[in-house]
């Protein structure tokens, strides 16, 4: 199950890894399983800590970019989407993003946020990244036009079911963490320094596997029991970083190192899918289930061969199956996907259980490289039978903080403020 | 005795500002604000001579307000070999500002009380202000003291010195102890 083409790329995330601070490097799940298992447990009957503490890693914020984007996806998200508040205006959103700034750098070092009445619930960073990012509006109102970025709402799609529940906000905070305790104290401050401008319109909880569950670099999968992700840039390939981070959008610069988030909620009718047995479950994906093996191939990233057929003359892989259809000719039309699965309680369904997948898309022109891909899946998609997109939101995502400054204010301030540290007065 | 926690390298959105910031043992502690850096970042800082250079103001907030009063907080430490007292506090935000302790009424409630003979920072130490224990108590406000901006506050050492400290400004909902007094805060 381990070929070639496989740990090649675990090597390159390794790198990546590596290069961006150290978060994510090192240690291997295998290893911690077998040092763990030929350490005797010590006369008080803990469990030995083997190999440095997950708790205790953090995701340093390097160059011009957010951390939580690059980042090796963390075990837990909560992404939390505010309105503001109708006396919000640019100055109180400078507040906010000064405040919220703030404790995200503190929280991200394992620091207690300023004022934090759990401070001991910051003590283990696990990783812990906040993403911010602002909604249309806020773009519209608050930046003025020679340096915004230019984004604007998703088309219609006509398969879509969008619930107002799930709509776009004026901001939003992708919160990621490997322990779902440090996850919970970060949001919770970040949302007691927001109400004074904002309000909650929402917060989409996720989760992936366990951190030390698989070997770091696997893919994750969702709750149809898919392998989901293969195709994906990786922070290491040359391609990730046009596919990802935008250029000087918005004309004066300020939003270099930017990016913007496409946030799709995606509801699986497991219900359903219980209904559909494996031979017909691959084609609608177009994979193995086991693998995640394209149906022409035998490991996870070998490339499909859309071309091969079956001893009949018909296609191995379904033309509408969900690579079939998701897969472009155009190398632009492609993204960094960093998906988390949702399950919340729902007595109303029979299974009890409204569950899917939070899909969280990057990429520096989500006009150019998302709607194309999403137009098609759209128009024909075989997996369109068991999932409806119920959620739909977009976000630029601003650079990192400047030294001395906050998250947007390369945006709201404009670049001259962040040179001359001349942040406007409150 | 306290550690000594100088996070000016982290919280630099803030901009808290410093008089000194030395001998902390902290190793995330890369690059601890001295006065010369927190005068360049902030423009504001200004310490007077002897004690003041010595002390160092660390996390300084204050609780949001939208009139009558309100509290301010932060870790006060003393690099100093000897003992340093801050004997008062002022803030163009607020009519008069005091030291305050919280002590233990007769009948078992808490409340507040100025602080007699001022804030004793010992050598080498540190003192927290924190809600429920010693603060500085902002009375009469002038204006709203709003989530986001800073307030700026200068504290007097007994020697005549003085430190001025830029304080963030949070919205809070603790710090409602009774004032011995009577009102709240």
């Amino acid at each position: 199950m381990s070929g070639g083409p496989r740990w090649d790329r675990r090597r390159v995330l390794r790198t990546g890894a590596a290069a961006f601070g150290g978060a994510g490097a090192g240690w291997s799940g295998s290893a911690l399983v077998a040092n763990g298992s030929a350490t005797a447990a010590p006369a008080d009957g803990r469990t030995p800590v083997v190999g440095p503490s997950a708790g205790a890693e953090t995701v340093p914020v390097v160059g011009t970019h957010q951390p939580g984007v690059d980042t090796a996806p963390q075990a837990h998200l909560a992404l939390v989407g505010w309105s503001l508040r109708a006396g919000t205006d640019g100055t109180g959103l400078i507040r906010m993003m000064r405040l919220l700034s703030d404790d995200a750098a503190r929280l991200a070092t394992g620091t207690a946020a300023l004022a934090d009445t759990e401070p001991e619930l910051a003590a283990h960073p696990a990783r812990l990244t906040v993403t911010f990012g602002f909604g249309p509006r806020v773009l519209r109102e608050l930046v003025p036009a020679a340096r915004r970025p230019g984004l604007t709402d998703l088309p219609p799609f006509g398969r879509d079911r969008l619930d107002p529940r799930w709509g776009q906000t004026d901001v939003v905070a992708q919160i990621c963490c490997d322990d779902p305790t440090t996850l919970a104290h970060a949001r919770r401050m970040l949302v007691k320094d927001a109400r004074t401008f904002a309000e909650v319109r929402w917060i989409q909880a996720g989760f992936r596997t366990a951190r030390g569950t698989v070997p770091d670099g696997t893919t994750m999968r969702n709750l149809m029991g898919q392998v989901d992700g293969t195709v994906n840039p990786a922070p290491a390939e040359p391609d990730f970083a046009p596919l990802v981070w935008a250029e000087g959008d918005g004309g004066d610069g300020g939003f270099a190192g930017g990016t913007f988030l496409v946030v799709r909620r995606i509801r699986m009718q497991l219900e359903k899918w219980d209904r559909v047995d494996r031979v017909g479950r691959e084609v609608v994906v177009g994979r193995r289930l086991d693998t995640g093996a394209p149906l022409t191939g035998e490991r996870e990233f070998d490339e499909p061969d859309f071309a091969a057929t079956d001893r009949f003359g018909f296609p191995v892989i379904d033309p509408a199956s969900h690579i079939a259809r998701a897969r472009s000719a155009d190398p632009g039309e492609r993204f960094l996907r960093r998906a988390y699965n949702y399950t919340e309680p729902d007595p109303a369904r029979s299974s009890g259980e409204d569950s899917g997948l939070v899909f969280l898309a990057f990429a520096a022109d989500p006009a150019r490289q998302f709607v194309p891909v999403q137009r098609r899946l759209d128009q024909l998609d075989r997996l369109n039978d068991w999932v409806v997109t119920i959620g739909s939101a977009v976000y630029a995502v601003p650079p990192a903080a400047p030294p001395g400054g906050y998250v947007g204010q390369q945006l709201l301030e404009g670049i001259e403020s962040v040179t001359t540290g001349e942040s406007s007065p409150s | 005795m306290k550690k000594h926690l100088c996070v000016a390298a982290l919280t630099a959105a803030l901009l808290p500002a410093f008089t000194a910031c030395g001998g902390s043992d902290d190793a995330r502690d890369a690059a601890p604000a001295t006065t010369t850096d927190a005068t360049d970042a902030t423009g504001s800082p200004t310490a007077g001579a002897a004690g003041a250079t010595d002390l160092s103001v660390t996390d300084p907030w204050v609780k949001a307000a939208p009139d009558g009063m309100t509290a301010a907080f932060g870790t006060l430490a003393n690099d100093g070999t000897d003992d340093l007292t801050v004997v008062s506090a002022h803030t163009a935000a607020a009519t008069s500002t005091e030291l305050h302790e919280t002590v233990e009424n007769e009948d078992g409630s808490m409340a507040m009380r100025p602080k007699e003979g001022g804030f004793v920072i010992p050598a080498g130490g540190s003192l927290t202000l924190e809600p429920g224990g010693d603060h500085l108590m902002l009375m009469g406000l002038s204006a709203p003291v709003e989530p986001g901006t800073t307030l700026t506050l200068t504290l007097t050492l007994g020697d005549g010195s003085t430190a001025t400290v830029e304080a963030t400004v949070k919205a809070f909902d603790g710090a409602d102890e009774q004032y011995q007094n009577g009102g709240e805060h």
